[in-house]
């Protein structure tokens, strides 16, 4: 029989058993539409951690001083002050394969506007910041090495700290008191929203390094050293080119611990993106067990459906049916089944994954990938499952088929 | 042989068994079904086989009809032994020489009567146009030319059993085997089918084997075999059929 026959016979068999196909199909239906819908929501959330963490900055290292021991109590990291803005400067000028350094050092202070005021963090640090943390002024301008270097009191503000001191808007060309010092508003920051941890980073002030240590702190230690490698291949060598820098500078000798630690936020993004990774291939199988569920029903209906139709079985044969005839009148059968499943399981997912993002409002994404793989599993599924009874159809005695009641 | 215009001498013989056995195992024992049966029917000719249950007609009925195969013996069907084929050669065989029609009728209930009678040219690869036209051809033959379309639960046993023969007849067929294909019918329709069997015999020289209980049904035919343990007890020509005035 050619292709089209076997597949009208198929179709009028399922049809006529429409209610019994639905049910078969369940378990394929399910299966299909959780490996699309869970692996929508798995790579929605996927990216929406890596777009996270691309805002923290690309290829960042951090260097944060040390922890201190006084007395025998030890401090935690960055409670000692063994950095500073030259260790920034000499990690640009000799590290290999470092794109920008950004000194950072900060306080917290209430900055005052006109009748508004707002506690936050200042952070002091250098034009190269921007380049550090990919994040530019979304009004006015960032401030210049020439500001950095006389030390000039400009500010650059978070868009949560403009909302605060002026509400109105008209923050840029006006003045902000921090600590008793004015500082002229050159600046406001794109709003980025909250970190990774759930800090605002938006509620805080950028003001020249030199500013920050002369006028508002009073002292010459940095809190934080950032670092953007030119590549994520040479963050790893920045890494350890930094570590044996700062050791070298800050003249310990090879049994001292180092006064300083580099972290490193790569290995963030990695295990971040390793958990996501795992809890896809965990939905993915939870669903793979599910679609060979539902063959299985597959197989069990088929094997019904074959010794329900024994008697058509023998009549197909006494009349020249070979065994491929009928072997390929069952298998289809089983294919058509698993497919009609396959594409209701696929609208059933991609309903779900968009009911899933209008309802919770959780980020999706609906790959063709998973339609794809889901679709030909299912397939698969059917050939697999549907060849044993199809087989058994096949080689059924034609007399005693005939006999069957 | 009866003066009927039907047999052709010129051909070979369209069936052919020589020594025919068969032995079932049943437990530790093996029981002969067939028990060295020798036959020839030639081509055009009509013959009814009779015997009691467990007389071996149904064994040779399937042997004959390419369902099953003897354990030894040969058989010729028009020439060419088909003793020891495949499954699917005797398929084959099936598809191009042989029509059923059976008791119990023995259709798809849930497809037309068109679409049973298409259902032996569509395993044989016959286009789809042809295979409606023959099947539209087949069953005017039986007088079911306004029937077409009807569910075999929306015809008569009589006319069920003319579907049946119409599919049998489809793919032109050497010979027809009819297992009591009157058993499940009354005297009327019996009536009927014995008329359409005896009119392919004697317009399209088709050769006929029938296995019957009844006399009447036997004395349709021009030859009568009987069997008994396995063996063919006797085999002689039918009794002339003074009702039918058409043979005579």
């Amino acid at each position: 029989m050619n292709t089209a026959g076997l597949l009208r016979v198929a179709f009028q068999s399922l049809v006529r058993n429409a209610f019994r196909s639905l049910l078969t199909m369940l378990g394929i239906i399910i299966g299909v539409g959780a490996v699309i819908t869970s692996m929508a929501i798995g790579s929605g959330a996927q990216a929406a951690v890596q777009a996270q963490l691309a805002r923290l900055g690309s290829n960042l290292i951090v260097v944060v001083p040390g922890s201190s021991i006084t007395g025998g109590v030890q401090l935690g990291a960055g409670a000692r002050q063994s950095l500073k803005l030259g260790d920034a400067t000499a990690i640009q000028a000799d590290v290999p394969g470092v794109a920008y350094v950004a000194p950072i050092s900060s306080t917290n202070a209430q900055a005052v506007a006109g009748g508004n005021n707002w506690a936050t963090s200042v952070t002091g640090t250098t034009p190269s910041w921007v380049s550090v943390e990919s994040w530019n002024p979304a009004q006015g301008r960032f401030f210049t090495d020439a500001e950095v270097k006389s030390g000039a009191k400009v500010a650059v503000l978070g868009a949560t700290v403009q909302q605060n001191l002026f509400p109105s808007g008209g923050a840029v060309g006006s003045s902000v008191i921090i600590k008793s010092v004015p500082f002229t508003v050159i600046g406001v920051l794109e709003a980025k929203g909250q970190s990774g941890f759930g800090r605002d980073q938006d509620d805080q002030i950028i003001v020249p390094i030199s500013a920050l240590q002369l006028r508002l702190n009073g002292q010459n230690w940095l809190g934080a050293i950032f670092v953007s490698a030119q590549s994520p291949d040479a963050v790893a060598s920045v890494v350890s080119s930094t570590e044996a820098l700062l050791r070298l500078r800050h003249a310990l000798t090879p049994r001292a611990p180092d006064d300083f630690s580099v972290r490193n936020i790569a290995v963030v993004q990695q295990a971040a993106s390793a958990t996501a990774d795992v809890q896809s291939r965990l939905l993915a199988g939870i669903a793979a067990v599910s679609l060979i569920v539902g063959g299985i029903g597959i197989m069990n209906i088929m094997l019904v459906s074959v010794t329900e139709r024994t008697r058509e079985i023998g009549i197909r044969m006494a009349v020249g049916a070979r065994e491929r005839d009928i072997l390929m009148q069952f298998l289809v059968e089983a294919v058509a089944l698993s497919c009609a499943g396959g594409i209701i399981g696929v609208m059933v997912g991609i309903g779900a994954a968009l009911g899933t993002a209008a309802g919770a409002g959780w980020p999706i994404n609906i790959t063709p990938t998973s339609i794809v793989i889901s679709f030909v599993f299912a397939a698969l599924v059917g050939v697999a499952f549907g060849f044993y009874p199809a087989q058994r159809a096949s080689q059924l005695n034609p007399i005693e088929a005939l006999r069957h009641e | 042989m009866n003066s009927n215009g039907a047999v052709r001498k010129d051909r070979p013989p369209v069936i052919d068994v020589r020594d025919l056995h068969k032995t079932y195992r049943v437990g530790a024992e093996d029981v002969a079904a067939l028990d060295g049966v020798t036959l020839h029917v030639a081509s055009g000719e009509f013959l009814a086989v009779m015997g009691a249950s467990g007389s071996g007609k149904s064994t040779f009925m399937n042997i004959i009809g390419c369902l099953d195969q003897p354990t030894s013996g040969t058989y010729l069907l028009e020439g060419d032994d088909v003793s020891r084929l495949s499954r699917d050669q005797l398929a084959s065989v099936r598809s191009g020489k042989l029509g059923f029609v059976f008791q119990g009728f023995n259709l798809l209930t849930r497809s037309s009567a068109i679409e049973n009678v298409e259902l032996p040219l569509t395993y044989a690869g016959v286009r789809a146009e042809d295979r409606h036209a023959r099947a539209q051809r087949a069953l005017e033959a039986v007088g079911l030319g306004n029937r077409v379309n009807h569910k075999p639960s929306e015809l008569s046993g009589g006319q069920q059993q003319r579907v049946a023969i119409a599919r049998a007849l489809v793919n032109d067929p050497s010979l027809i085997l009819a297992d009591e294909p009157t058993g499940n019918l009354d005297s009327h329709s019996t009536q009927e089918i014995m008329e359409i069997f005896h009119g392919l015999n004697e317009e399209r020289h088709i050769t006929i084997v029938l296995v019957t209980h009844e006399a009447d049904v036997a004395a349709w035919s021009q030859r009568i075999v009987t069997f008994r343990d396995g063996q063919v007890l006797d085999d002689r020509p039918a009794a002339q059929r003074a009702s039918t005035g058409t043979r005579a």
